[in-house]
């Protein structure tokens, strides 16, 4: 777990917790509260743990036994180009565990990890829902269907250049 | 509720359609032409924003009147995006057009909409009969389906309850409302509607205990929790037709005497959540949900909860457990939750497909329900077919169609000339069925026989190629990875299934390892809770009574016949075949596994080749020099020329 908080992420906790302090202390809003969390920080910070098991008065360890118990959080920060392989069951049997060993050997991270730089994760998900696309990857929100080893490379190359052309129009202005 | 009571809903019903159609014609110019694009998340994902957008901008920049009309989605996954383009000044009749990309999009502007041009090169079929252009309902794909659920999905916007209301929705509610609750759940245990989630439990028999148990408060919960990674129809039905999921669950809501409802939704489905967040809100502004619905004295408030992505909250209990707000572990039954769930209520939980079917039901009656299907099972499946079939997308067809029809005649069976070899149906739960069960009806009561299962509705269809050893292990890490923990059989057993699987597809298998996977999975089966432990194991004994003859070949002779397995297969470049000087392999292989002999031509280091099979495409057809084995001792051996000294500096 990360225990560095930015500034810009204490800022939002500051947010949780004055969200927190106006919810209403019912049980059933405990996954409402870590999705919000979620939603606000990317991820769910053992400081934020520590806040929410505060106001629902339980101890830490269930809130987070909940937590890991669903898919849906995480409790390290994704990076800035989150990838998702999907390993849908079209997709495996159209080899999508050749693509991600191919997106964990370019970034040098393994799945579930991101990159020391925080600029990628690697994340595995179960169907992103266009088997007719298989294999499937997504990264960020644009989905890259029909992949195959050589387009991992491509799709690399791509944000290299759209990073080169974005720190050109910097300098430029 | 008095006569009286009844004409005054009537009466309430009919003005609020009536209002929704003024609204509608006054937002609907005739004459202008209608492109109307899928934009559920298929669509989506192959590309239909940028379509939607090119069109705008094609239109606005030619000056070209039309009306841009996104829809969900039509079930044809295969064609994404798909267009509907009728423009009526050109004498055609709507005419369907599929993978219609941006440069289509422009093109389509240019020559159909101005120069009056259709592009018969492009076209899929007419969505009418005419005399011009061929019409869709020729094809296989179209005419042999049933649609029941998925009538209006792909049809109407989900965004906006004037459509559904148009197309006649929200009639079954206002008839059930004038209906005694007994005798809607009278109708639907006579349609012998039976549970689309997968274990076919009698609907109406549930509503029925729900309706006799004795509380205050009853919860209906919708059960869209689609976990199974490889089905997604209670996604697209949510995202193509949202208000006859709620006007299915008011109806149950009715019959049962519940005042709340819950929707389930997996938060992985964004679209799916914000789609339905808005019909919820659309229908309460309109009277239809909420506080006295069409003005009688019937609450029924609905909100949705979003999951947060555990297969096993697809059970009742688990799924309960979740809402509290606790982990989404299944509970002893019974008591069922019918008698004692949410937080100690009378609970009905059915899934997105059922509760579609009940307005249908209530508006055509049971005896038009029970007329489509058969006898045991009526009504229709929704399969999402995919895999190695042509046609992949979602299918809607009668109950008691069968596989063969299914997959060659209504998906235009395997591409690529390859044989059929296995279909997968429901998903982790299911089993593997060889080309001997082709014939077998599509219902729950055979497919059961068989040794597969309705499920959720995935149906993966696999070619020659694939490896049904490495199937069973993808399904097991999945299973053993969502058991929730609970059952020592379910958690640990399934571990241990997977390390023999694993094991088995390395070529490491041990002699009797067969019958240890057969052993376990029937201790499994008996000592689990849930409906997860207990059909954890059917991919693995299906497989093996069915595919036997795939495992002893990876346990005898360490080969994987569908060389699929990577750790039991190899590439090697036939130099008879490989031209000299073509570099095309070169340059794909990630781990630059490809080196030059010294007569020009290529071999594969077999240490540093990852076995992606990227070669295989890269290879020019002309000389389809890359040949896969297994096992991997068949590859020839081939010098490889010792580097130059000064390799590493160049």
């Amino acid at each position: 777990m990360n225990d560095v908080l930015t500034s810009e992420e204490k800022a939002i906790l500051a947010d949780i917790q004055q969200y927190l302090s106006e919810s209403k202390r019912d049980r059933s809003r405990l996954i409402p509260v870590l999705q919000y969390i979620q939603a606000r920080l990317a991820y769910i910070p053992y400081q934020s743990i520590a806040l929410v098991a505060a106001h629902f008065n339980l101890a830490p360890a269930e809130v987070y036994g909940v937590a890991s118990f669903y898919n849906q959080f995480r409790f390290n920060p994704p990076g800035k180009y989150p990838v998702k392989v999907c390993l849908g069951t079209a997709c495996h049997v159209k080899g999508a565990d050749i693509i991600l060993e191919n997106f964990e050997r370019k970034l040098e991270i393994k799945e579930g990890e991101t990159t020391p730089d925080r600029e990628f994760s690697i994340e595995r998900v179960a169907c992103v829902g266009c088997c007719a696309l298989a294999p499937v990857a997504l990264l960020g929100e644009s989905v890259h269907g029909n992949m195959a080893p050589s387009k991992v490379e491509g799709i690399f190359t791509r944000i290299q250049v759209e990073k080169e052309m974005e720190a050109r129009q910097k300098s430029e202005k | 509720m008095t006569v009286a009571n009844h004409q005054a809903l009537k009466a309430v019903f009919q003005r609020i359609r009536e209002q929704a159609d003024q609204r509608k014609t006054a937002d609907t110019d005739g004459a202008v032409p209608k492109i109307t694009i899928g934009m559920a998340t298929c669509g989506i994902a192959a590309g239909a924003i940028e379509t939607k957008q090119t069109f705008e901008q094609a239109l606005a920049e030619r000056r070209v009147e039309a009306q841009i009309y996104t829809v969900g989605c039509i079930g044809h996954c295969y064609a994404e995006p798909v267009v509907i383009i009728d423009h009526p000044d050109s004498g055609f009749a709507p005419i369907f057009y599929h993978n219609v990309t941006a440069g289509k999009a422009k093109m389509l502007v240019r020559q159909f909409l101005i120069e009056g041009d259709p592009c018969f090169e492009h076209i899929y079929g007419a969505m009418e009969t005419n005399e011009m252009i061929p019409s869709v309902t020729e094809f296989d794909r179209f005419n042999q389906e049933v649609r029941v659920v998925m009538e209006k999905c792909g049809h109407i916007n989900p965004e906006e309850i004037d459509d559904y209301l148009v197309s006649g929705g929200y009639s079954g509610l206002a008839q059930a409302l004038q209906m005694a609750p007994e005798d809607i759940v009278a109708a639907i245990q006579h349609a012998g509607l039976r549970g689309r989630g997968g274990a076919g439990f009698s609907t109406g028999r549930k509503w029925a205990l729900a309706r006799e148990a004795e509380s205050l408060e009853k919860v209906v919960i919708c059960n869209a929790d689609e976990g199974d990674p490889g089905a997604y129809m209670d996604r697209t039905i949510i995202e193509s037709n949202p208000h006859q999921v709620l006007e299915g669950m008011a109806i149950c809501a009715r019959a049962v005497g519940a005042h709340q409802g819950i929707i389930y939704v997996r938060a992985e489905y964004p679209l799916a959540v914000k789609i339905m967040t808005r019909a919820i809100a659309q229908a309460e502004t309109m009277g239809i949900l909420g506080r006295h619905i069409f003005e009688t004295d019937f609450n029924f408030r609905i909100k949705l909860f979003q999951g947060s992505g555990a297969f096993v909250c697809g059970e009742e209990t688990g799924m309960i457990r979740s809402i509290e707000g606790y982990r989404g572990m299944p509970q002893h039954r019974p008591p069922y939750p019918v008698v004692n769930g949410l937080k100690g209520q009378p609970t009905v939980i059915n899934n997105v497909k059922t509760l579609a079917c009940v307005p249908p039901i209530i508006e055509k009656g049971y005896s038009w329900f029970r007329s489509i299907g058969t006898e045991e099972s009526p009504g229709t499946a929704i399969f999402s077919v995919v895999g190695d079939v042509v046609h992949a997308g979602l299918v809607e067809i009668p109950m008691g169609v069968t596989l063969r029809e299914l997959i060659f005649d209504i998906c235009g069976g395997i591409p690529n000339q390859k044989a059929f070899k296995a279909v997968q149906i429901g998903g982790p739960s299911g089993g593997c069925l060889p080309a001997a069960f082709l014939d077998t009806p599509i219902d729950f009561d055979s497919l059961t026989q068989a040794g597969a299962m309705m499920g959720s509705g995935g149906m993966v269809v696999m070619d020659e190629d694939t490896c049904v050893a490495d199937v069973s292990r993808y399904f097991l890490d999945f299973t053993q990875n969502e058991s929730c923990g609970k059952c020592t059989f379910c958690r640990i057993g399934t571990r241990h299934l997977l390390d023999i699987l694993e094991r088995i597809t390395k070529g490491e298998g041990q002699d009797d390892d067969l019958q240890r996977l057969q052993d376990l999975s029937l201790d499994i089966k008996k000592g689990s809770l849930c409906g997860l432990g207990k059909t954890a194991p059917n991919p693995i004994l299906t497989s093996i009574r069915y595919f036997k003859e795939d495992y002893d070949a990876h346990l005898k002779e360490g080969r994987c016949p569908g060389l699929v397995c990577r750790p039991l297969i190899a590439y090697y470049i036939d130099l008879d075949k490989c031209a000299r000087g073509c570099d095309a392999c070169v340059g794909c292989c990630p781990t630059n596994a490809v080196f030059t002999t010294s007569t020009r031509k290529k071999g594969i280091d077999q240490q540093l080749c990852v076995k992606c099979g990227e070669c295989v495409v890269a290879c020019p057809p002309e000389y389809d020099a890359v040949r896969k084995v297994s096992p991997p001792h068949l590859v020839p051996a081939i010098e490889r020329p010792a580097q130059p000294e000064n390799a590493e500096d160049a």
